[in-house]
């Protein structure tokens, strides 16, 4: 497949507000830089993340889905992240299953002490998502902006 | 139609040397249902607000967005501003354009694009929001506490000290617990007696405690603030208010080959007993499965003796029902059963005993009076072996994976005491580790070292032997030596693991609290929230969360204790509005949401549904309880129908985000 | 065990035994480690045992340098040089006799022999 060097692709990040969020802030308060690609949605825990959001953001166009929620066993609902880690292992199988790069969905633990992590993660996972190039197969394209 | 206000924060040069906050403004100025949209120099001071507030009145917004730092930092701010210029407060959404933009991005044209992004994101959001109110929710002014050992009672007084109604439910007949049966505490060698029994009596005294002695919770139903608890009173047989605990039952009774507990059955009592002279309540109990009366209907010298007529054969369980604000589990640990560590003979030989047993057989109330004698021939012991970690630190099934914590320093105690009483005796301990993590505890066991010369060995022991001579042949490994040893011993005292009380699962499950694969509780942070449970209302004390001493054990007491005085101080809990609601029309009554729940705030009720034909069906449909749910939001994702949603991030207000982000 | 043995050398050494906990360190820092059948720490334990005469027919009690490393490095001030010192003693006593007589000693001297060798014997005789 050919890289479009210029190829900028539209990330949504999901973040349990007691973690991961608290995590991407610190990765501010500490200005260390991720791409701008990445666009945060906070959600009360990972749990909370229905893998349809996923399903509609590629369909919407978006190049990759991140969802980060608290380490297991810290999640503030304790066990909020065990039903996230089960409910995304099922969605790669579907993705497999429909012959979609499973890539462009990523899973991630990160802690709000984590800010260095955090940014590190965006870093890689747009780096990866970038790599895979533009989502043609699961974007629909009515829903493309003209 | 909505009338939505932006208003844009510079945050002095933090957001505005990176974003170009004009063209913020102006970008989103033109979003639908924008009204007005502002750009300021320090939003979240009080000119800003005024801003808000002015707009909010002047163009009667529907919805507010603050593009700004992050929701964690302001979102109270600018919602209580919102209130008071009368807008819900839950129609103000944040836009985080600086933690997550201006900091962490270099070139003002993509950040001022992100920006855009993000400001357009929360007004796609703020158009689906809808005005919350928090419920409220009254908190009874009465607290139960689980369990009447050291922890119950030390919860118990301090509730009662801050002036609430406070009641012990004790299983057994008397509340003191475990620290009752121990002979003296470490480090300091005070005896547990003369500690504990003025606790028991001051609690008994308590005008605003009641003990619930012999007494088991059967049910708790409802919520923080408000539950209410079935509480059996099992039959005594005896009436507590007219038993004055003479005692004279006890000594007439003619059956008096009964195993006694509170001895660890190295000595009898009789059917009918007060457990030990300290008892509180001191009240007498009949062992129907040994009184004599109750067997066979021949006897009957306790009633005959009792002068104040308080003997009742006849007496049932009764139940009652009381109101809570707040539940405090204390319900304890016991030593584990020895039953499948064959190899230290603890059920061939009766000179092989528990730590827990040489407590009573060293206490001047034991069964020997104080003498330390072997239980076999009652002569005096002249070798002792101590086993460490006997089930602790054991990854199979037959002991317990963790450390029971207390072995090593009461071993030492052990030791120590009977090296003091009895010179002349020779003690070994075995130890894996010696673990003396506590304020003088390491001066402690240096001490049984150093100047009571017990004699430490690092390894464990492989077989205890008794021998025909009466003698137990204890074989062990001295590994720092590198070799095998056999010792000739006269006892050998083995420090059992301890476990939850086999009370604790099913009260979790009454309580929906959570618990370890151990069965200890698990409290709703491991380092920020140790005595409370997950879930809200119940709070945790003493050994029932994990392994503890008598000093932690009385902290942790008096932690929850101030836990719960923090809630029924309160006259009603706000509850936060961000919480799962059911669509009942939508819910097909599978349980899926019930299951995922931690907090069991999910109930399945049958409601009468009017049909399309007129006629009327009843159904089984979800209902959330508000005051109980936390707001994660699991059940959402779990429920197939799309009935369950959770007010505040609702799918359509999360899908309405990712559609903006990716336009 | 030879219980007058172990109340001879606890006397001539003035070192408490049981104050050792066994973390090993005057081993672990012993220059003549390699050189030792039985090891400072071990020295401790077997005289806190009374095993007195395996230690005393030992070539160890005449590896040891003396350099006193143990010493100052033990966490509990157990001072396990001096337990060595104190055997060496026993064994001396029993044998009626120096092993080495002064004027040897010069025949003795090598090229290789550490500066702490000569500083320790020098301590030693230098009364």
């Amino acid at each position: 497949m050919q890289v479009n060097e210029n190829f900028e692709p539209v990330i949504v990040a999901f973040c349990c507000n007691w973690c991961s969020y608290a995590g991407a802030d610190l990765s501010g308060t500490n200005r260390l830089n991720y791409p701008t690609n990445v666009k945060i949605i906070r959600v009360p825990c990972s749990c909370r993340v229905n893998p349809m959001f996923i399903l509609r953001a590629f369909q919407k166009g978006a190049d990759g889905v991140i969802i980060c929620g608290c380490h297991p066993g810290d999640c503030h609902y304790t066990s909020g992240n065990y039903f996230t880690r089960r409910r995304i292992t099922l969605l790669y199988s579907m993705l497999d299953f429909l012959g979609i790069e499973r890539d462009r969905t990523r899973l991630e633990w990160v802690s709000a002490a984590e800010g260095a992590k955090f940014a590190a993660t965006m870093q890689q996972f747009t780096e990866d998502v970038k790599a895979l190039g533009p989502n043609r197969r699961l974007e629909d394209l009515r829903c493309r902006k003209q | 139609m909505q009338r939505i206000g932006v208003f844009v924060c510079h945050c002095g040069t933090n957001i505005a040397a990176t974003v170009d906050v004009k063209a913020v403004a102006e970008a989103l100025g033109h979003e639908p249902g924008v009204v007005i949209s502002q750009e300021y120099q320090y939003m979240c001071s009080e000119s800003g607000q005024e801003l808000v507030k002015n707009a909010i009145k002047e163009q009667k917004l529907t919805g507010v967005v603050i593009c700004s730092c992050s929701p964690r930092m302001h979102e109270n701010t600018f919602r209580k501003a919102a209130a008071s210029a009368g807008l819900n407060p839950y129609l103000v959404e944040i836009a985080n354009i600086r933690e997550q933009c201006s900091w962490i991005h270099k070139d003002i044209a993509t950040a001022t694009e992100k920006a855009i992004i993000l400001g357009r994101t929360a007004v796609a959001k703020v158009h689906l929001n809808t005005p919350l109110t928090s419920m409220e929710s009254p908190v009874v002014k009465r607290a139960l506490v689980i369990g009447g050992g050291i922890a119950g009672i030390q919860t118990a007084l301090d509730i009662a000290e801050a002036g609430f109604d406070v009641d012990i439910v004790e299983k057994n007949p008397t509340i003191g617990g475990k620290m009752a049966q121990i002979d003296k505490t470490f480090p300091t060698l005070d005896c547990a007696a003369c500690i504990l029994t003025p606790k028991m009596v001051e609690a008994s005294q308590n005008e605003r405690i009641t003990i619930h002695s012999f007494s088991e919770v059967a049910d708790v139903k409802g919520f923080v603030g408000n539950f209410t608890v079935k509480i059996k009173k099992k039959a005594r047989f005896v009436d507590e208010t007219k038993c004055t605990g003479c005692g004279l039952c006890t000594e007439k009774c003619p059956m008096k080959k009964v195993p006694n507990e509170f001895n660890m059955g190295l000595d009898n009592r009789s059917a009918i007993y007060i457990p030990f002279a300290q008892a509180v309540p001191k009240v007498a109990t009949i062992d129907p499965n040994y009184c004599m009366m109750m067997k066979s209907g021949k006897c009957g010298v306790c009633s005959k003796v009792c002068s104040a007529g308080a003997i009742d054969y006849k007496q049932q369980d009764t139940f009652i029902e009381q109101q809570y604000g707040a539940i405090v589990v204390a319900t304890g640990f016991n030593p584990i059963k020895l039953d499948k560590y064959d190899e230290f003979a603890y059920n061939q030989c009766p000179d092989v005993v528990t730590s827990l047993e040489l407590e009573r057989l060293m206490n001047a109330a034991g069964p020997n009076g104080g003498t330390l004698l072997r239980p076999s021939d009652k002569s005096h012991p002249h070798t002792i072996v101590f086993v460490q970690c006997v089930g602790s630190r054991c990854d199979d099934e037959k002991g317990k994976p963790y450390c029971s914590k207390i072995c090593c320093m009461y071993t030492a105690k052990h030791a120590m005491l009977i090296r003091e009483k009895y010179p002349d005796t020779e003690v070994y301990v075995f130890y894996i580790d010696v673990r003396t993590p506590g304020k003088n505890f390491d001066e402690f066991y240096r001490r049984a070292v150093e100047q009571y010369n017990v004699h430490y060995i690092k390894g464990m022991v492989g077989k205890v032997t008794p021998k025909s001579d009466g003698k137990i042949d204890v074989q062990a490994s001295d590994l720092l030596a590198g070799e095998q040893l056999h010792i000739n011993a006269d006892m050998v005292v083995l420090a059992a693991a301890i476990e939850p009380d086999k009370t604790a699962r099913p009260l979790a499950t009454m309580l929906t609290t959570q618990m370890d694969t151990n069965d200890f509780f698990t409290e709703a942070h491991p380092k920020l929230r140790p005595v409370e449970s997950a879930t809200a209302g119940i709070f945790l004390s003493g050994a029932c969360q994990g392994p503890k001493d008598i000093p932690e054990t009385v902290a942790q007491a008096s932690a929850a204790a101030a836990k719960a005085i923090g809630l029924l101080c309160k006259n009603s809990i706000t509850c936060n509005p961000c919480v799962a609601h059911s669509d009942e029309l939508m819910c097909n009554g599978c349980s899926s949401c019930e299951k995922v729940c931690p907090y069991g705030a999910i109930t399945y009720v049958d409601k009468e549904f009017r049909m399309p034909d007129r006629s009327t069906k009843v159904r089984r449909v979800a209902s959330v309880n508000p005051a109980v749910c936390q707001g994660c939001g699991a059940c959402t994702v779990a429920c197939p129908s799309g009935a369950m949603d959770l007010s505040g991030f609702s799918n359509s207000q999360i899908m309405a985000e990712v559609d903006a982000i990716c336009k | 065990m030879n219980k007058n043995l172990k109340e001879q050398v606890l006397r001539s050494s003035g070192v408490n035994v049981l104050k050792c906990m066994r973390c090993g360190k005057c081993s672990a820092t012993c220059p003549s480690y390699d050189e030792m059948e039985y090891h400072p720490h071990q020295f401790v334990y077997m005289v806190e045992k009374g095993d007195i005469e395996t230690l005393m027919k030992s070539e160890s009690i005449y590896k040891c340098l003396t350099c006193f490393a143990c010493v100052d490095r033990c966490p509990r001030g157990v001072e396990p040089a001096r337990v060595v010192e104190a055997v060496r003693l026993a064994a001396v006593r029993q044998q009626g006799g120096n092993r080495l007589e002064p004027s040897d000693i010069p025949a003795l001297l090598d090229e290789d022999l550490p500066q702490q060798a000569i500083v320790t014997a020098m301590r030693k005789y230098a009364k």
